[in-house]
């Protein structure tokens, strides 16, 4: 299988690379505008208003309002900050949710860093941004970020776990770490998909429960991992102001706002090659095309961050208590139940 | 051991359950009225800006007199009858408003004003937005006369007021002849009997 595509076209290395980088670049902020705004628009349509409308057609055009306000903003630093790591934090955070773009496949043919461990990489690099996390809220001086980064870390931690068993289930019903290769054993119809239990032979239908509760399971851990609604306890208008970035202001906290639309895409794209296919389409060759594989790839992905924003304003928070049980008293237990599962399907398959 | 598997479905089922709700409030019809450019409809009877036909008013202080805040102001002049012409009603007019003004940043919109009106000259409309930066702003000036006018009705007036007088006098005047003109009458006829 080829690689990538702009290795095909251009001879020079260097060049390549270069633009390589730039495409997943690229990519971040046009979709971070775009979920910005179906944040915006989703909310306020399911409690019934607009939403933004002054802004360009229909207010289309308020993300990047947003994003220029940001960038005028003054860069304030406080003078009690740590000040290398305050400015460090940020650009940490960001650099490792754009790091774990390099071994998405958006396509087959598009694949930045075709590492065999991509899967491992992946999971590895995201762990990076807890770092960057932690180190935002000591350096900022503040009782606020502090305990805002130490109830993150908290959570992001326990998370971790129940989301790496249920990568590793997939890990051993595909037999590969790779992501392009994951993505190319569900090739065919959507029957085909981890989430219905992988290509097999017709007993497959008893390990597919197994493989939705992975699936759920996967789905609730990368939530609480991207900080998004029912365990949003990082942030807390009323308890610890704004968390982590509580004295960020202007480009760096565009950074961190970056750095977590750019997390909660990283977590869809997971969730997407390894449960739902990846780049395939779901009707076995219809619109398989080349050109068209990416697109599916990108529907698939918005597709869960929507879900994540309908989930925003559905559930209430949880507790920290309620966050502690849900993950260590039921994600992980069962997650080893349908880990032990899936390795005794692939064992007998 | 029962009561987790409980939770545990509770807390799938219900989160469906939320999620349902939502979505169908998210293809549901918008209720937010674009301000500026669509509005609510205002009830006719809406208790807004008060406007004043000067054509109608015949300043009998009745509006001033009813306004609990005191913000309406007016001044009158007598109407000389001859050279007066009639209300937009048909009315008689017995006084000229040489000054009307209402200050809205004291009038609450009670609507007792246009109540005691006898001609419906003063009455709420449904105009609302007419805030400005400063308060001078508010006060409106529904009639103000000029001096000229002014003047020339008030010379008219002391015209009339002076022929008035005159009548009176005049009238005085025969009624006392009228008077002595009876009594040496019957005195004469009283005279005449004796």
């Amino acid at each position: 299988m080829e690689q990538n595509f702009v290795n095909m076209l251009i001879e020079n290395p260097w060049i390549a690379a270069l633009i390589i980088v730039v495409i997943p670049l690229v990519f971040v902020v046009i979709y971070a505008l775009i979920a910005i705004l179906g944040e915006l628009k989703i909310a306020s349509f399911v409690q019934e208003r607009l939403g933004p409308m002054r802004t360009g057609w229909k207010g289309t055009m308020q993300p990047v309002a947003e994003v220029v306000k940001l960038l005028q903003k003054e860069d304030i630093t406080p003078d009690a900050a740590d000040k290398p790591l305050f400015n460090l934090a940020p650009f940490l955070m960001f650099a490792a949710a754009f790091a774990g773009f390099a071994v998405i496949p958006f396509s087959p043919y598009f694949l930045p860093a075709g590492i065999e461990l991509g899967l491992f990489y992946v999971f590895a690099i995201g762990s990076l941004g807890v770092i960057g996390l932690v180190m935002g809220g000591w350096a900022s001086n503040n009782k606020y970020s502090l305990l805002g980064a130490m109830r993150s870390v908290a959570q992001i931690v326990s998370y971790e776990i129940p989301a790496a068993i249920a990568i590793l289930s997939i890990a051993t019903l595909s037999g590969s770490l790779n992501l392009n290769v994951i993505s190319d054993n569900q090739s065919g119809w959507f029957w085909n998909w981890y989430i219905f239990g992988g290509p097999g032979p017709w007993w497959k239908i008893l390990v597919i429960p197994f493989t939705l509760g992975l699936g759920l399971i996967y789905l609730i851990s990368t939530l609480a991992e991207t900080n998004r609604t029912p365990f949003d306890i990082p942030e807390g208008e009323s308890e610890i102001v704004a968390g982590y970035h509580t004295e960020y202001s202007g480009m760096k906290f565009a950074m961190f706002f970056f750095a977590e639309y750019a997390n909660m895409f990283i977590v869809a794209a997971i969730l997407m090659l390894l449960f739902f296919g990846g780049w395939n389409s779901p009707f076995g060759d219809f619109l398989n095309q080349w050109w068209m594989q990416p697109v599916w790839f990108i529907l698939k992905a918005f597709f869960w961050v929507f879900l994540t924003i309908w989930l925003r304003w559905t559930l209430p928070r949880l507790r920290v208590d309620q966050l502690m049980y849900m993950s260590w008293k039921v994600l992980l237990p069962w997650g080893f139940v349908c880990f032990f599962a899936v390795s005794l399907f692939v064992m007998l398959k | 051991m029962l009561n987790y598997f409980k939770n545990m479905w509770l807390g799938v089922y219900t989160v469906l359950v939320g999620l349902r709700l939502t979505l169908i409030h998210l293809f549901s019809r918008n209720v937010t009225v674009q301000y500026p450019d669509e509005r609510y409809p205002i009830p006719p009877n809406a208790r807004n800006r008060l406007y004043l036909d000067p054509e109608l008013c015949d300043a009998c202080l009745r509006c001033a007199k009813a306004c609990p805040v005191n913000c309406i102001s007016i001044e009158s002049l007598r109407a000389v009858p001859g050279l007066t012409p009639p209300l937009k009603n048909g009315d008689k007019r017995n006084l000229w408003v040489t000054h009307y003004e209402i200050d809205f940043a004291k009038c609450c919109f009670c609507g007792l004003c246009t109540e005691p009106c006898p001609t419906n000259a003063i009455n709420t409309t449904t105009e609302f937005e007419y805030s400005t930066t400063k308060r001078e702003d508010l006060i409106y000036t529904f009639v103000k006369m000029s001096d000229e006018e002014k003047k020339e009705k008030e010379e008219q007036l002391a015209i009339y007021q002076a022929e008035q007088k005159k009548k009176k006098a005049a009238e005085a005047e025969a009624k006392a002849k009228a008077e002595a003109e009876a009594k040496t009458k019957a005195v004469n006829e009283t005279k005449n009997d004796n």
